[in-house]
């Protein structure tokens, strides 16, 4: 087995005959091997142990069962649906380096110009090096306008501020800005972010801020979304890299730390592997 | 977990408790493995690292060799320091360079783990120490991923082989070969070559790593793995170590707050080394990785060697002597204050040299506070001088120090405050100079760095003041033992006592922490 996978794991556990102190014991291990993190693991066990002397059951498959009807109710608690009801509507896209914010835009892009909505694309990272062109690539596979800053270190609050003008006076429906990754400890950058907020908002009012997140994050993934919510107001996840060996157990603890819902899925390199949230679904992939 | 502590703040809060404690009893190590698992999990180490360490912590923890100890806890402290840093692959190890160049480095990693931009830090790096670096652009996969090399490598001043436009159009495979062909033409004697992010899972694109790696035989392939992955730096690592068998990892993002799991658990895990660390957005931010710091690190005894290298390079020898000279003299200028703090701000961030002082981890609030800013807006207010001003401050009547607010950007009270600051700082540096011991005024417990208009958040005076000292006993402490570093410490204190930075208690603190 060249990766671990939660699935696989829980699946040897349940496949045993009765429930004892080895199959707790190996639920606690996969739980955080699968990167739900020391606490949630904790309050789930704890969860299911009462569950299971509630019910007086030994079959690991009522167990089976019960894990994922919690994990269900724990991510039904939020709403997973887009906001994107004004016009323009403008989305904030914002992460930390490398999780990928722009690919996630070209593929939002592509999801929403399928559903007939026309789309513009600002390309507010002016600090990395080949942004915006990585971008606009993405933009014309999408079949979406966008908007490049006009010289370069641009203030990406400026560039912002014209995507949303732009998608205004030419009437574009949705305006997707991207910005540069930045890591939640930078105080300077995060103000910046701030900035961006505070002058788009001058235009229009701010749809969504989606904050991407990447499946194989560990627990730094709860910091990274503190920081963001207070810095930028921060309304959905996007956990991206979903095909990978990680399935994203921390988004959990995100999700209950923080009070904001995962909204958008990443699974591939492709311009369509973007689909919405689904709780059950999700739960199905990360328990099989 | 309301709190989201590091692994440092966390195991410094559970050897609190057992500094206090004279013997070891079993439960005590018991309790204190079970914090020690606790916080590494949090870190993000993967468990089964977890297990084994925590396992090897118990087992030395309750044997002999404490209990003899005059100082049982401490002696635990040891214990974990140096199972870490055996975790972490011991000693340092360097660039294998190859008899016959070119030497051919092959980066590999996930997506988004920042390989690019690490090719660009690496050739920088590399060209500074004399080598003439010539970077491939292989990673075709990435929309523009060529480009941004190609600019990465503009920054850095090396040159860049890119022959295919990218956007999955070309044939890596053939670039990075005629990439080593062209370098051995060209008399390149390193080549690096940057290829496209991969998933551990997928096994095509694993399958032409492994061809990029068979026909250009690097003499390193470096792994590239970001500090905040999760439990899955297991899998991943270990899916790479399948598919290319890398030579050494290199961590990215250390500068963000997740620092050592993954680390601890990749070094575990596949036996390589780490054996650079990328710890910021500029090219510069790029160092080999030492064990043994980032096990203190960990430990929160502070980072002191990297402290002082930094600030090694930063300090030029020759300025800091004609500084001292000034200082003695009593011809010290606004002018020099002005240089003196370009200086030190090409050390790197206030806040990160900060955060390498030991006991840094509890002022984190502070840290966060400290407007880097500030030293900006100080150099603005000087740089609004006239030459005849910054050498005689005493020119500045009030007409004159309203023009320098306006032309700063600043307020008069702003220009007022740096005036007296400066006089403050000229006139303790004269009696440290002449061997005196200053007063400093407003050091006194941590200063409220939460209040902006508070003194010590902007008393830039004394920390520019400062080097010159502190560039001599930099020198003394990296020659010197342990002993000295106390010395080291107060001339660090000074230096950052403005920013909040460590006050008497806290140097007394690390000083018996040093002096264990």
């Amino acid at each position: 087995m060249a990766s671990f996978s939660l699935g696989n794991a829980l699946r040897g556990i349940f496949a045993t005959r009765t429930i004892d102190e080895g199959t707790w014991e190996d639920l606690e291990d996969a739980l955080i091997r699968a990167d739900f993190g020391p606490a949630i693991t904790e309050q789930t066990i704890e969860h299911l142990r009462e569950q299971v002397e509630r019910y007086r059951t030994t079959d690991p498959e009522d167990l089976r069962r019960m894990l994922r009807e919690y994990l269900e109710e724990r991510f039904a608690k939020l709403d997973p649906t887009l906001k994107l009801t004004n016009r323009p509507a403008v989305v904030l896209v914002v992460g930390v380096n490398g999780v990928g914010k722009t690919t996630t835009i070209g593929k939002f892009a592509k999801f929403l110009t399928n559903y007939g909505r026309s789309v513009i694309v600002g390309a507010a990272d002016t600090f990395r090096a080949a942004a915006v062109e990585q971008l606009a690539t993405w933009a014309e596979r999408a079949g979406a306008g966008v908007m490049r800053p006009q010289q370069q270190g641009q203030d990406p609050a400026s560039v912002a501020y014209q995507t949303v003008d732009q998608a205004q006076r030419s009437g574009f429906e949705i305006a997707i800005i991207d910005t540069a990754g930045r890591l939640q400890t930078k105080a300077g950058l995060m103000d910046e972010l701030s900035k961006v907020r505070r002058v788009v908002e001058k235009l229009a009012p701010i749809a969504e801020v989606l904050l991407v997140l990447d499946a194989t994050t560990g627990q730094n993934g709860v910091a990274q979304a503190q920081a963001f919510i207070e810095h930028a107001g921060v309304t959905g996840l996007v956990i991206t890299k979903l095909d990978g060996s990680a399935k994203g157990g921390f988004v959990l603890a995100v999700q209950e730390q923080t009070g904001i819902p995962i909204k958008l899925l990443g699974q591939g390199e492709g311009i369509g592997d973007l689909t919405g949230f689904s709780g059950p679904a999700f739960t199905a992939q990360l328990v099989g | 977990m309301a709190t989201f502590g590091t692994l440092s703040d966390r195991l410094t809060e559970t050897f609190r408790n057992l500094r206090n404690k004279g013997r070891l009893s079993a439960a005590d190590v018991d309790g204190t493995v079970r914090e020690i698992r606790r916080a590494l999990l949090d870190a993000d180490v993967a468990l089964d690292v977890v297990k084994e360490f925590t396992g090897k912590v118990r087992e030395r923890a309750l044997s002999d060799e404490v209990n003899r100890a005059l100082n049982p806890a401490q002696q635990v402290v040891q214990i974990v320091n140096e199972e870490l840093i055996a975790i972490l692959g011991g000693r340092q190890r360097r660039l294998e360079f190859a008899k016959q160049p070119p030497t051919v480095i092959m980066l590999a990693g996930l997506q988004g783990a920042g390989k690019t931009t690490l090719a660009g830090k690496l050739a920088k790096w590399l060209a500074k120490d004399g080598h003439t670096p010539l970077l491939v652009a292989a990673d075709l996969q990435r929309p523009n991923a060529v480009q941004q090399l190609q600019v990465v490598g503009g920054q850095a001043g090396v040159a860049v082989y890119a022959p295919e436009p990218g956007n999955g159009v070309g044939d890596p495979i053939r670039v990075a070969q005629d990439g080593v062909r062209l370098a051995k033409d060209r008399q390149h004697d390193v080549v690096i070559i940057d290829t496209a992010g991969r998933l551990g899972v997928d096994a095509e694109l694993m399958r032409q790593a492994g061809d990029i790696r068979r026909v250009t035989n690097p003499d390193e392939v470096l792994f590239v793995i970001d500090a905040m992955i999760g439990q899955d730096a297991v899998a991943t690592a270990r899916a790479f170590q399948e598919g290319v068998d890398f030579t050494g990892v290199v961590l990215t993002k250390l500068d963000g707050d997740a620092r050592g799991g993954a680390a601890l658990s990749v070094a575990s895990v596949t036996g390589r080394p780490i054996m650079f660390a990328s710890t910021g957005e500029t090219l510069d931010a790029f160092e080999p990785f030492h064990p043994d710091r980032m096990a203190s690190r960990i430990l929160d005894l502070g980072d002191i060697l990297t402290l002082i290298e930094q600030a090694q390079r930063a300090f030029d020898e020759e300025e800091a002597r004609k500084v001292a000279e000034k200082m003695a003299t009593d011809t010290f200028t606004l002018e020099d204050f002005l240089a003196q703090m370009q200086q030190l701000k090409k050390a790197g961030s206030i806040k990160s040299m900060l955060g390498m002082l030991p006991g840094a981890k509890g002022m984190r609030e502070q840290l966060e506070n400290f407007d880097e800013r500030e030293i900006t807006r100080t150099e603005a207010i000087i740089q609004s001088m006239t030459p005849a001003e910054r050498r005689t401050p005493k020119l500045l009547n009030g007409s004159r120090r309203l023009r320098i607010a306006r032309g700063s950007g600043t307020t008069v009270t702003e220009v007022n405050q740096l005036v007296q600051r400066f006089e403050q700082a000229a006139k303790m540096m004269r009696t440290v100079a002449r061997g005196g011991v200053p007063n400093i005024p407003g050091m006194g417990p941590i200063p409220g760095a939460r209040q902006k208009k508070q003194q010590p958040q902007k008393k830039s005076g004394s920390r520019s003041g400062n080097p010159a000292k502190r560039a001599q006993e930099n020198a003394a402490l990296a020659a010197g033992a342990g002993a000295k570093a106390s010395s080291g410490g107060s001339s660090f204190g000074l230096g950052g006592g403005q920013a909040g930075g460590p006050s008497e208690e806290e140097l007394a603190a690390m000083q018996k922490l040093l002096g264990r």
